[in-house]
């Protein structure tokens, strides 16, 4: 029994989880592929739009520097073909040129020089003292002389700042030389570093040898790895921008957008960390993902409540089942007791007949005349009254099993109610004996017939007498049944009462709700199915009638059934 | 003896399955000047009403085993219309009983029944079958009396 239970216990775990994986898997699949989708399909396109974003900017970023550096080449060039070298060795015009320069251009230009071809500075305008400085080994100077014009590395040269050179080759008298001009470091590095995105987004400037020409911010990883990778590319940079993703040496992702400056000479390089760059687009998917969690988490919240709920409903039909098989058996127990009770009674009523039929015969032949004078003439027929009298009996005892039981039959008659409340009774009084109840039958003489189905009726009443006795079962009491007919009723239209009334213990008010409820039953385990009175309900309310109850706890108990009366009324005969 | 079969109320042939309950039956019965055949059987009645026309009235149990009452009464109204049947039947059957008189028996009685109500059908039952027999032969000798005029 107990490992009944268990397996029971079982089946109903196992179809809780099984529903609740249906249910999450049905609902939740779809949602994260969907939200997948989704968000992948959205980070790609800002990836793109970060991506376009950045190359665009970093364009116009190198053509600002193309367009300063190429200004200032102009200015110089210019200052080179306006004046000779003759005039440019004085150091006064040189002078007064330079401060022209820098009143338009502020302290863009640190100094002004002229170098002739041997590589002494002949005249110099500017805060350091490097006139008749000598640059025939310095490296800008021997590559300077090979083209007209030309702009330098950063580097610290004769005055030990960092600096770059621009420098414009003319000739004199068949002799080149050389006007120069050195471009403040500082103003250069703003220009430079005037990009500055997010948190970590800044550019610099690389020459050939990945050394920096501008001055990277202090958090910067010496890692030059990547720069060399898009030094050796530079030539085959698309649109001239060149953006890549990577991570760097300490493992971030790092984007890198780079572009050719002085004709290859220079790289500008911006860079940005990919957390900071899409930090908008972390934060979306973030509360994507929180959402989708947290719908997630309702869903199977709702699926445990749902399933739970639908297996404790599962699990309330399949008893409901289990006892309306029950019930079914003990029907099908009854029923065949009762062909065996038909059975049996007709074959007693065979003998019985001839019992009957001899003792007839001898009270016949009593009648002679060699008899009529017998002494024990009268025991005889004292003797034979009695077995005919006990012959009816036998006779009547058959015909009340017989007429019990009788298969249901729901086809419709017309039955006369206090003949079927009388046969009940009888049937009845022996139990009552036992339980020292009395019944007392008030019926209305010529109580109308109804006409409805005669085993389904005699089913409501022998229920409620029976439960009545019941009640009265340890205790004694009265049962008493009532018949009235109630016609010409407006309201409830006519119809026959039948009341039966025990003064047993009573139904508590709590439980009056409930009686006509299947199932439900105050009897021990095993008495009552919980059927009785919600069949009879059933079959009165197919009926077309009614059944009501009052009771009053420690007093007693009525049952009040309406029969409803058709309109083909028939008088009893 | 003989006389006072030539005196007897009626010929009836009583039909049941029960030996014990026709021999008391028939005992009982003869003691009332009823001249009785038996059988235990349909099949049986049916060959005695065959080769005895004289048969008044059948008392006919509706329990049997092969041929049943209702059967065996089907087969009598069919084959000797003017013999009179009083079905005879147990608690179970009172349907049936109602049914064969439906089907045109004389009435019907349960078991075990007093032998005075007994009788009393059966006189009533050879009255009838006698007064419909006396106007068939009336109806003959007006048909015959008519002709010769």
């Amino acid at each position: 029994m107990k490992q009944n239970k268990q397996k029971t216990g079982n089946y109903y775990h196992l179809l809780t989880r099984n529903m609740l994986l249906a249910i999450i898997i049905v609902s939740v699949m779809p949602m994260i592929l969907v939200s997948g989708i989704t968000l992948y399909q959205f980070e790609i396109s800002y990836h793109e739009k970060v991506h376009a974003h950045l190359k665009e900017l970093v364009l116009k970023h190198k053509q600002n520097i193309d367009t300063f550096l190429r200004e200032k080449l102009d200015n110089i060039r210019f200052l080179g073909t306006s004046f000779s070298f003759e005039e440019l060795k004085k150091e006064d015009l040189l002078r007064e040129r330079l401060e022209a320069l820098q009143q338009i251009y502020g302290r863009v230009f640190v100094d002004l020089g002229v170098v002739n071809s041997k590589g002494i500075q002949v005249a110099y305008a500017g805060p350091f003292k490097l006139e008749k400085a000598v640059y025939s080994d310095a490296n800008w100077f021997l590559k300077a002389m090979q083209s007209d014009y030309f702009k330098s590395d950063v580097f610290l040269g004769l005055r030990g700042l960092p600096h770059f050179i621009i420098a414009v080759r003319e000739k004199w008298q068949n002799e080149k030389w050389i006007l120069r001009a050195t471009i403040d470091f500082l103003a250069f590095n703003n220009l430079v570093e005037n990009l500055r995105i997010g948190q970590t987004g800044f550019a610099f400037i690389l020459n050939q040898k990945a050394e920096f020409q501008t001055k990277p911010r202090l958090e910067m990883v010496p890692d030059r790895e990547p720069y060399l990778g898009f030094l050796r590319d530079s030539g085959e940079f698309k649109d001239g921008v060149h953006i890549v993703e990577q991570d760097d040496a300490m493992g971030n992702k790092v984007i890198y957008v780079a572009a050719v400056l002085k004709h290859g000479d220079w790289l500008l390089v911006y860079q940005q960390k990919a957390s900071d760059a899409f930090s908008e687009l972390n934060s979306t998917v973030k509360i994507a993902l929180a959402l989708i969690l947290l719908g997630a988490i309702l869903i199977v919240t709702t699926a445990f409540v749902i399933s739970k709920k639908m297996v404790t409903r599962v699990a309330k039909a399949d008893k409901e089942k289990e006892l309306m098989n029950d019930q079914i058996v003990e029907t099908g127990k009854l029923a065949s007791l009762g062909e065996l009770a038909a059975g049996i009674a007709h074959e007693i009523n065979n003998p019985v007949a001839i019992m009957v039929e001899e003792a007839g015969w001898i009270e016949d032949l009593l009648e002679e005349e060699e008899f009529k004078e017998g002494e024990n003439l009268n025991e005889f027929e004292r003797a034979l009254k009695q077995i005919r009298s006990q012959g009816q009996r036998c006779k009547e005892i058959t015909h009340k099993l017989l007429s019990f039981a009788r298969k249901t039959d729901s086809r419709i008659q017309v039955v006369s109610i206090n003949d079927l409340i009388e046969e009940l009774v009888m049937l009845s009084e022996q139990r009552a004996k036992y339980s020292n109840v009395t019944i007392q039958v008030d019926l209305q003489k010529d109580l109308p017939t109804v006409k409805v189905s005669e085993s389904e009726l005699q089913q409501v009443m022998l229920n409620l007498i029976n439960n009545a006795l019941d009640a009265m079962e340890n205790t004694g009491g009265n049962l008493s049944i009532f018949t009235r007919s109630e016609e010409n009723n407006i309201i409830l239209g006519d119809h026959v009462l039948i009341m039966v009334s025990d003064n047993g213990p009573g139904i508590p008010t709590a439980n009056l709700t409930k009686i006509f409820d299947p199932f439900f039953t105050t009897k021990p385990v095993g008495k009552g199915t919980g059927l009785g009175l919600s069949i009879c309900y059933g079959i009165l309310k197919k009926m077309g009638g009614d059944i009501l109850v009052k009771s009053i706890v420690g007093e007693g108990t009525t049952f009040t059934v309406k029969v409803p009366l058709r309109k083909t009324r028939n008088k009893e005969p | 003896m003989k006389g006072e079969r030539l005196m007897s109320i009626a010929k009836v042939l009583l039909v049941d399955d029960e030996i014990p309950f026709v021999e008391a039956m028939s005992r009982r019965l003869k003691k009332r000047d009823i001249d009785i055949l038996t059988a235990f059987s349909g099949a049986g009645a049916l060959d005695i009403l065959e080769n005895d026309g004289s048969v008044e009235t059948v008392i006919l149990d509706v329990k049997m085993p092969g041929m049943d009452g209702i059967k065996t009464l089907g087969e009598i109204r069919k084959r000797f219309p003017l013999v009179e049947v009083i079905m005879l039947t147990g608690h179970a059957t009172v349907e049936t009983g109602i049914e064969g008189m439906k089907l045109g028996a004389f009435d019907y009685l349960m078991k075990p029944c007093h032998m005075d109500v007994l009788m009393d059908k059966l006189k009533e039952a050879v009255a009838k079958k006698r007064k419909h027999e006396e106007k068939i032969i009336e109806a003959r000798m007006k048909e015959i009396t008519s002709r010769r005029a």
